[in-house]
């Protein structure tokens, strides 16, 4: 189970060098105003964690309060108004300040030109402007949960959000809006290096499958986000005006603003699933020492499943008043979404065998992640299809899937990612037996949290419900302590990541024996990332012995 | 048994609808159970079995066309079957048979107001007569709302400025939970109530009288339980407590007999006659510090109704 390369080896002939962009230039202004998109990167890691930390202690909180049929906190008593702004709260933050932006503003951020041998992104500059938009749309977020907060869930739906909400809902999508545009030039700059900014020798049938899935996922972030935002500025308008667009006492439609807004959200939901699927990606052939299964399957199914994502919102409004000629259309497109991430699991799969699995943390995170993926498809297949959809829909069991697909899959893959690349953003390796447990409560504690509101919701558990029926309250209490396991998983990932940056910088440059160029620099890397410009000579993923190695998959 | 079958997953059938959908529910699951199952111990066996070991040599396998067609079409054929199979169910759920009886239903925060063929109405209290198609015709009056009955497995948005539609057949007798599922603000879960499947002859008297408990309490003359069963039944619980505290309207905590002051400034005492009046015409003789914000009952409440609210309100000392 030794690594490739053991603590202390470097790179071709560069030691580990004594400046690297974390101790050059440190001070707070070099940090604000830097164009590093390592720096950023970590900024951004910082920023979405701040607040998965919030959103995750407003879950814990909902858990609690739904625990007992006696809605108390510690004690406190929480109302039906405080319960309907924790939720929403919880889903606005975990959705527009943690998911979305926390893979590709952190993680891809850090690795995307590494991996593609540039200096930095296309445009170095553009890239700390996204950061400062998040920035602003977070104060803005924040600061309306100070002013009033909102209790129209995450979704904002009409006519509720424009005319009955006593909230601060304006410059919650307010907030929204901006948070958009962090998403737009992310994305934006992104496309553009990696069309433009290749090492010599990489085409695109070289490039590392995580950014074929990022790269899909900056087409829909550029695509789908100004739908959004238009539909956010003509709630905006209504709420201010009151021109009739989406609430009837006015003369508008309320199921217009249900299109608008999951032409967007849908395809959001991608927005925050392929980065998951891009990190599995590298993990299984790096653990397993062996080429990816299908690399061009892998690669068409993140661009399928990215077009794909625009034609399938109806199906979140097959009860909501869409044509029933409608809801059949949408049900046939949503099947073919099954099609991709099918070919995704089994390529993954197929890497594995025969493999030499070295079974790292990292890995770990990617073993629980096609698990738990297997069960947020899974149940997608019972949504999908019209009959059980009516019944299931608007149901805990909704609840629940979703949580398999962006938690169980997205921040699974996440974290298994932020293991994989700690040792190059920071140098230093972490505690194996420390991350190992780290992920065996976050797997326990997922599906404790999560299986009993499967069964709730089947039974007819409708969500957003602060009162329960009784016969609900034992699947409650489970999840609840389950809840508890997760957060106790989040605080050891915390913990074990923190407390390697005690002790002095000790990882090597390719810890994982990993193929692709972000290994073939320092850890941690030097300000302009590589000592001299690489050059591909190997496809991603070769591990044949070195005199066989070549390229052209 | 409920557990080996899955059948745990789902609650108990109401209507001939439930048992397709839980066929095609329970189809669903087995495929997923086979699939997942599959997956999950492939994985763990290949991480078992590859496990590392130093100066293994994997295999150079880039794809195979074959089994990656084969990986791709056969789940497009399952893809394809599921979605006729679940087609086949909406389309009974889409089409209501022509002889159905039509009910509408009214959604506003937070009550069911229905309105019955004869043109009585209740409030979160439903009466279907069995085996008799009902078709429900829904609309909101303020925000969404959405009109769902686990135990008949429909589900249908309740929209304000249009109409939409459900349909079923109720096939077991008894009490049936239906629910509000379409988040509605404040006191959306709350916004609930029971449907009631009853033999025809029972709905029939249930619509002359308004239920069939009423010939019990006559018989017993107990008015206050009466009254006691429609505040209730009628919303009056949502504004009004019988504890002493305040809420959306007055207690009704030794209401009867006690001198109020009105929003004009006058005072009257509280007797039969304003407490009719405040039902029908809530709006003409509001207390003070109180909005005039409670919907009339004109035609929701029957005569002997209104007595028993009179002799409940009179029994809360």
């Amino acid at each position: 189970m030794e690594p490739v390369l053991t603590s202390g080896q470097h790179v071709g002939d560069h030691p580990r060098p004594e400046k690297n962009y974390l101790n050059e230039n440190t001070r707070v202004w070099d940090w604000m105003t830097t164009v590093d998109h390592k720096r950023i990167g970590l900024m951004y890691l910082v920023g979405s964690l701040f607040f998965f930390l919030i959103g995750g202690m407003l879950a814990l909180m909902l858990r609690l309060v739904l625990m007992t049929p006696q809605h108390t906190m510690f004690g406190i008593a929480v109302d039906a108004e405080m319960y309907n702004r924790m939720f929403t709260l919880h889903g606005a933050i975990m959705v527009f300040l943690f998911i979305i932006p926390a893979i590709p503003g952190s993680l891809t951020n850090f690795v995307l030109p590494l991996m593609l041998g540039a200096k930095d992104v296309a445009f170095p500059k553009l890239n700390l402007a996204s950061f400062y938009v998040y920035v602003a749309g977070a104060i803005m977020a924040v600061s309306s949960i100070v002013i009033g907060a909102v209790d129209t869930g995450w979704t904002f739906y009409t006519p509720y959000s424009s005319s009955s909400s006593q909230t601060a809902v304006a410059s919650m999508t307010m907030a929204a809006f901006i948070l958009g545009f962090s998403s737009i030039l992310t994305g934006l700059n992104f496309i553009a290096t990696v069309h433009k900014l290749r090492a010599p020798g990489m085409g695109w049938f070289d490039m590392p499958l995580f950014i074929w899935g990022m790269y899909s996922t900056a087409v829909i972030q550029i695509l789908a986000t100004p739908v959004l935002a238009i539909t956010l500025v003509l709630l905006a308008i209504e709420k201010t005006f009151h021109i009739g667009i989406f609430d009837p006492k006015y003369g508008g439609d309320p199921v217009l603003f249900q299109h608008f807004f999951w032409f967007y959200s849908h395809p959001a939901v991608y927005i925050m699933i392929l980065p998951g699927m891009a990190i599995i990606s590298e993990l299984i052939p790096t653990f397993s020492k062996k080429t990816i299964f299908g690399y061009r399957a892998i690669a068409y199914s993140s661009v399928s499943l990215a077009l794909v994502s625009f034609i399938v919102w109806g199906h979140h409004m097959f009860v909501a008043g869409q044509s029933q000629l409608a809801n059949v259309v949408f049900s046939a497109l949503t099947f073919l979404v099954a099609i991709p991430s099918g070919v995704k699991v089994f390529n993954w799969l197929t890497t594995m065998y025969k493999g030499n699995i070295v079974l790292k943390t990292p890995m770990w995170f990617a073993i629980a992640f096609l698990i738990l993926f297997a069960i947020g498809g899974l149940t997608g297949i019972f949504l999908g299809t019209l009959s059980t959809n009516i019944h299931l829909t608007d149901t805990y069991f909704v609840v629940a899937h979703f949580h398999y697909v962006m938690m169980g899959s997205t921040v699974t893959a996440f974290l298994g990612g932020l293991y994989y690349w700690w040792p190059k953003m920071t140098g230093r390796m972490f505690s194996e037996k420390g991350g190992k447990i780290s992920c065996a409560l976050w797997f326990i504690g997922f599906n404790a949290t999560f299986i009993p509101q499967f069964i709730m919701g089947s039974q007819g558990m409708p969500r957003r419900y602060y009162n329960y029926l009784d016969q609900f309250q034992p699947f409650h209490a489970f999840s609840t302590v389950g809840s508890w396991i997760l957060g106790l998983s989040l605080f050891t990932v915390a913990g074990v990541l923190l407390a390697s940056l005690r002790k002095p910088a000790d990882a090597p440059d390719d810890p994982w024996g990993g193929t692709t160029l972000e290994w073939k620099t320092s850890s941690p890397p030097i300000t302009h990332n590589f000592h001299d410009q690489p050059v591909l000579e190997r496809e991603p993923y070769d591990y044949r012995p070195a005199g066989m190695a070549g390229k052209g998959h | 048994m409920n557990w080996l079958t899955g059948r745990f997953m789902l609650p108990p059938q109401g209507s001939a609808f439930a048992d397709q959908v839980d066929t095609t529910f329970l189809g669903i699951y087995w495929l997923s159970v086979v699939l997942f199952w599959g997956i999950t111990l492939t994985t763990l066996y290949f991480a078992w079995r590859y496990q590392y070991k130093a100066g293994r040599v994997t295999p150079h396998q880039t794809h195979n066309t074959t089994l990656e067609i084969l990986w791709s079409v056969i789940p497009l054929l399952i893809c394809v079957g599921l979605f006729f199979w679940g087609l086949n169910g909406y389309m009974k759920y889409a089409v209501a048979p022509g002889d159905a009886m039509e009910i509408s239903v009214t959604g506003k925060q937070w009550l069911w107001e229905f309105t019955y063929p004869d043109g009585s109405k209740t409030i979160n209290d439903m009466h279907v007569p069995v085996n008799k198609p009902v078709r429900l015709v829904m609309t909101s009056e303020d925000v969404l709302h959405d009109f769902f009955v686990p135990d008949m497995r429909v589900k249908m948005d309740v929209i304000p400025g249009r109409y939409t539609q459900v349909w079923f057949t109720p096939t077991v007798l008894g009490a049936h939970t239906f629910t509000c599922a379409e988040y509605c603000g404040k006191d959306h879960s709350g916004m609930k109530g029971i449907m009631t499947v009853e033999k025809q002859e029972d709905f029939d008297k249930f619509l002359a009288t308004g239920g069939t408990e009423w010939e019990t309490y006559r018989d017993s003359g107990d008015w206050a339980g009466w009254g006691k069963l429609q505040y209730e039944r009628k919303g009056c619980n949502s504004c009004h407590s019988v504890d002493g505290t305040s809420s959306k309207g007055p207690t009704w905590k030794g209401l009867f007999g006690k001198t109020e002051t009105l929003g004009t400034g006058t005072t009257l005492v509280v007797d039969d006659a304003y407490l009719q009046e405040s039902m029908l015409q809530p709006n003409a003789k509001v207390v003070k510090g109180f909005e005039p914000i409670m919907p009339t009952f004109q035609g929701l409440l029957r005569n002997h109704e209104i007595k028993g609210l009179v002799a409940y309100i009179q029994s809360l000392k």
